[in-house]
């Protein structure tokens, strides 16, 4: 702001600055427009398709484009989400999207940051180098690629596991029709690919300490143990803090790739793979149903949101300049 | 003498010898863990059907062959469009969503720009909060037409608000305003000094944003899951893998063979293999690239974590 007085708006403005100053304006705004009429029409125009969480969506035969089947139907107010809540499902999709989250949240930050003080402890930089390209490799792969990773080990037919317990005589496990497994194979997936990009945030704070505290500690006679608990931690606090409540903000969402993509699809592990998001989707694409898919991808975001918005309080009052907004 | 107090100086602050290999057991598993998955599919790519219906998958088949890729890239036209599309979309889209990105974030980094604080908040919001997936989808599909063509796998991933403020920040801590004015008053036009004075500067940050661009595009399926139902010779690499999750059979019929023909065809298409011919193809662009753009990825992660 003072920069903006230095500039000379004091003098007596001439009509050919004043002209240049609308002119800037406009060639920023130009600069700006296709972003704003992309967030405009991708972003800010579904959110008026909020409506169809509280309506009876029905195709209407006489025009069926969205808008006019939108102005036919039928207002029900709260009705979708009473029938959502009456069916399993919501509980269901309900209960996992939290769990999970909880897991990958707690296990998200106590693997990354071992990972990371241990990294930084490899005294061979090549060595370490080599770790940390390796950790970070998963973190490019897109689910689809990953179910076929994990597809070679536990598929049905021919899955190293499966020809393993069959050359064993034992009995065979279907992966794809037995839930048992699947809660610790859905937490290793997103462990195996998410590890990597968390070390290397934490990894990058660490090589950020002053490393004289460290000599500093270590003539006072502090062991390895205690230089970590007394000087790393309490560094990566903030970091730490930070991110947990990031993650805590989003509790709600799942990762859709991870839930869908993972295990194939396949309906008969839906108790235990069955998110909010693909709950959205499998309503929404495969049985149709509009309204009730509309309704908990409403209730979705307003619990993300309040989420959220609850989250960057409390980041704020713990550091200020850390807060999203 | 001397040399054996120097080492042990060196070492003063070194974890002891049996915490280091512990550490390296654990830090080696799980490396070894993530790269291993990569190694079999290759390993399963390269095996004889034959193989895989004796002993299954196995890090040592009875039989090495390239009948699979022969058969990809000779019987299936597909799998040549498809990687076609692949590129296609990557390409595309990382030019433009890259483009619009450094516009946009550029607009929002100039303190003299009179709505500065509303094309902010514009972004911002929606990270927070939206329309969610259903109105979304009908928006795209019925009334903005993206719906079985080039432009739905494309558009609806151009613009990320987490993009704009990485960008911003980078632009904030890179770029001194005095150049600016030092360029403006030189006579230079807006986009003059954005892509001559500015964008050579800010190089770095322009390409993480670049290559993480690149890669969200590269890997997505979803889209085409969403918009692509009937006109599937547009399918990129990836959402042919994901349809061929519980359909192994879509190859051949994406190959336009019908009746005893297909079921022929069927027994001779080395099925197992072939899907893994696919996942080492979307792989390997990314394994071989990688190494180059790790640095990229993390100086922007760093960069991106300042909040600005």
């Amino acid at each position: 702001m003072a920069r903006k007085n230095a500039t000379p708006e004091k003098l007596p403005t001439p009509m050919k600055y004043r002209f240049s100053k609308y002119k800037k304006t406009l060639v920023l705004l130009t600069m700006a427009a296709p972003t704003a009429i992309w967030l405009l029409l991708l972003r800010y125009l579904p959110m008026g398709g909020i409506v169809l969480a509280f309506k009876d969506y029905k195709i209407n035969p006489r025009n069926p484009s969205f808008i006019s089947n939108l102005l036919s139907s039928k207002w029900v107010g709260l009705n979708n989400f009473k029938f959502l809540f009456m069916t399993d499902d919501a509980k269901i999709m309900f209960r996992n999207t939290l769990l999970y989250n909880i897991v990958f949240i707690i296990l998200g930050i106590i693997i990354p940051v071992a990972f990371a003080i241990m990294l930084n402890e490899v005294t061979k930089k090549f060595v370490a180098k080599t770790y940390q390209t390796l950790m970070f490799f998963p973190y490019f792969l897109s689910w689809v690629v990953v179910s076929y990773f994990l597809n070679a080990f536990i598929d049905g037919q021919y899955g190293m596991i499966t020809a393993m317990q069959q050359a064993a005589g034992g009995p065979v496990t279907n992966f794809y029709t037995t839930m048992g497994p699947w809660p610790y194979i859905i937490v290793f997936a997103n462990l195996w690919k998410n590890v990597g990009y968390s070390t290397m945030l934490y990894l990058s704070a660490i090589t950020g300490i002053d490393s004289s505290q460290y000599e500093a500690a270590a003539i006072d006679g502090a062991s390895k143990w205690q230089q970590i608990v007394y000087v790393t931690i309490p560094h990566l606090r903030t970091m730490i803090c930070i991110l947990f409540i990031m993650n805590v903000g989003k509790i709600f969402n799942a990762d859709f790739g991870l839930f869908y993509s993972v295990p194939m699809n396949s309906g008969a592990l839906f108790p235990v793979t069955q998110v909010i998001d693909t709950y959205v989707y499998r309503a929404l694409m495969v049985t149709g149903n509009i309204s009730m898919s509309s309704a908990a991808g409403l209730l979705q975001n307003v619990l993300g949101f309040v989420c959220i918005v609850t989250a960057n309080g409390i980041v704020k009052k713990i550091d200020a300049d850390s807060s999203m907004f | 003498m001397a040399d054996n107090t120097k080492k042990k100086s060196l070492r003063l602050n070194s974890v002891s010898t049996g915490t280091e290999i512990v550490i390296h057991i654990i830090l080696g598993l799980f490396c070894l863990c993530c790269i291993i998955p990569f190694i079999f599919v290759i390993i399963i790519s390269f095996s004889s059907e034959a193989s895989i219906r004796q002993i299954g998958y196995s890090f040592v088949p009875v039989e090495w062959s390239v009948e699979a890729f022969q058969y990809a890239f000779q019987k299936l036209p597909q799998i040549w469009r498809s990687y076609f599309n692949s590129i296609f979309i990557t390409v595309i889209g990382t030019v433009l969503s890259t483009l619009m990105c450094a516009l946009y974030s550029y607009v929002l980094y100039r303190p003299d720009f009179k709505f500065r604080g509303f094309f902010n908040f514009f972004s911002f919001f929606t990270m927070i909060f939206g329309g969610g997936l259903v109105p979304t989808y009908i928006i795209c599909s019925q009334v903005l037409g993206l719906n079985e063509n080039y432009a739905a796998l494309i558009v609806p991933l151009l613009v990320n608000p987490f993009n704009i403020i990485v960008m911003r920040t980078f632009f904030q801590s890179s770029v001194p305003l005095e150049l600016i004015e030092a360029a403006t008053i030189d006579g230079s036009g807006e986009y003059n000094t954005l892509f001559r004075v500015v964008a050579p500067i800010a190089k770095p940050g322009v390409a993480t944003i670049a290559l993480l661009n690149a890669l969200v595009f590269w890997n997505d399926w979803y889209l085409s899951l969403l918009y692509i139902k009937r006109n599937k010779v547009l399918q990129p690499l990836q959402a042919l893998l994901m349809e061929l999750q519980n359909n192994v059979e879509y190859l051949n019929r994406m190959a336009g063979q019908m009746g005893a023909a297909a079921i022929n065809e069927a027994a001779k298409m080395p099925s197992q293999s072939l899907r893994m011919v696919l996942v080492v193809l979307i792989v390997v662009p990314i394994a071989c690239a990688y190494p180059f753009f790790q640095q990229y990825i993390v100086s922007g992660l760093s960069v991106g974590s300042v909040k600005g």
